[in-house]
């Protein structure tokens, strides 16, 4: 099957680089797949987890917490602040998450800021069920 | 003249401190290393955070809806400076050079009747900067101790910039950091974080190619979320050429003084043995001369 380049890099190093064969992304407006030949998109994405497809039956879960995803025409690069394979996270380390989001959205006065860490925390438990943790 | 007892003490002292000024380098020549990579590792998420902001500012520029980050306030009445030096001395002009920079520019901005605002970051800056300018310094942060640079920290000083940002505390931000170009030169540089500066023109074919890029959700959101992210980045940029530009300096600056410890050494130890030999000649001569004289 047909493959593409999809690159994740994080602020401090890169941390996925390599041919594959799909991708699934937690874009804002909705969970998309990329294959081959996607048409150029960029989006912002949420709190989440990435599925990288690198053959059939073998690939790789990561676990964003926002960023964005340029699909472009030679691959997809994904820009995330947070993330940590899904092997890496525990029930203790999102549950640290929430917190940091809540002593975030407490300390803050601005409306529309408390809003849309609301909506943060609220994928953050999200995705913790949908882990299964 | 200086005894023999005296000389000796001070070979030894400028032995210990050239002892103290050669651990000093190796340590800064391996800390540099690991700046060096924590620097390239860095670079892939800056460059394409820069080639994601050109394509979309490249069509937003002059509308109406763009942010105040990218277009500024319109106005340049309140200059910020954020300073970023490191927070230790003996690493040559490094810290020096970084405050001389910001303390020339907010001098020009002050003599052209313009509001100066200043956020150090490190403790060397302040000290330097606090003597000329106590009123003007808004806000002051360390480095904290000896550990690496983490993106958290970026974080956090980019948040208290944005904070200011938007509670119109002043128009134009400048961020002063020294960029690593070698051990022996680190060239201190003046950025602008705000308004945005945008990558330059050879990002152009990129942005030809991508006319048919779909945003989701709209441009307009995508750019909001990113120019801050944006200033992180930069900050975070500016910390790691720091970290490794002091390193740096503190190499070149301690194994000069390495060797000028040498040459000291060999210079007191060519007097110290000729006072020892100009006091065995003499007693010679007086045993001599005694001896002659029955």
């Amino acid at each position: 099957m047909a493959t593409f380049q999809f690159d994740f890099v994080g602020p401090e190093r890169v941390l996925y680089s390599g041919q594959v064969e799909a991708v699934q992304i937690p874009g804002t407006e909705g969970e998309m797949t990329v294959l081959p030949g996607h048409a150029p998109v960029l989006t912002s994405l949420k709190v989440g987890v990435i599925v990288v497809t690198e053959r059939q039956n073998a690939g790789k879960r990561i676990f964003v917490q926002g960023g964005f995803a340029d699909i472009g025409p030679t691959g997809v690069t994904v820009i995330a602040e947070r993330a940590a394979p899904v092997e890496e996270v525990t029930p203790e380390t999102i549950n640290r998450d929430i917190e940091a989001v809540e002593l975030q959205r407490d300390a803050s006065e601005d409306p529309k800021v408390r809003e849309a860490l609301n909506g943060q925390i609220v994928q953050l438990q999200e995705s913790k069920i949908a882990l299964g943790l | 003249m200086p005894s023999l007892k005296d000389l000796r003490n001070r070979i030894t002292s400028v032995k210990a401190t050239q002892k103290i000024t050669k651990a000093m380098q190796m340590v800064a020549a391996a800390k540099l290393r690991r700046a060096q990579i924590a620097a390239e590792s860095g670079r892939p998420y800056a460059e394409k955070m820069a080639s994601v902001l050109a394509n979309l500012a490249g069509n937003l520029v002059g509308g109406a809806g763009t942010p105040r980050l990218l277009s500024g306030t319109g106005s340049d009445k309140v200059h910020l400076l954020v300073v970023c030096t490191g927070d230790r001395g003996l690493a040559g002009a490094f810290n020096s050079s970084i405050a001389r920079l910001a303390r020339d520019h907010a001098q020009r901005l002050m003599a052209e009747g313009k509001t100066v605002k200043i956020f150090t970051v490190g403790k060397k800056g302040q000290d330097v900067l606090r003597r000329q300018f106590r009123e003007q310094i808004v806000e002051t942060m360390d480095i904290r101790g000896n550990k690496p640079v983490d993106y958290e920290f970026a974080a956090e000083i980019a948040n208290k910039i944005l904070a200011r940002f938007q509670d119109g505390e002043f128009d134009v931000a400048t961020l002063f950091y020294a960029q690593f170009k070698s051990v022996i030169s680190q060239i201190p540089t003046a950025q602008r974080l705000i308004p945005a500066e945008l990558p330059e023109a050879g990002e152009a074919p990129a942005a030809a190619g991508n006319a048919a890029l779909e945003f989701e959700p709209s441009e307009e959101v995508i750019l909001e979320t990113l120019l801050p992210k944006n200033l992180t980045v930069q900050v975070y940029k500016a910390l790691l050429e720091n970290a490794a530009s002091e390193q740096g300096a503190r190499m070149s600056a301690m194994d000069s003084a390495t060797r000028n410890a040498g040459e000291m050494i060999k210079k007191q130890t060519l007097i110290y043995n000729r006072t020892r030999q100009a006091m065995i000649t003499k007693e010679l001569i007086e045993i001599i001369s005694g001896a002659e004289a029955l």
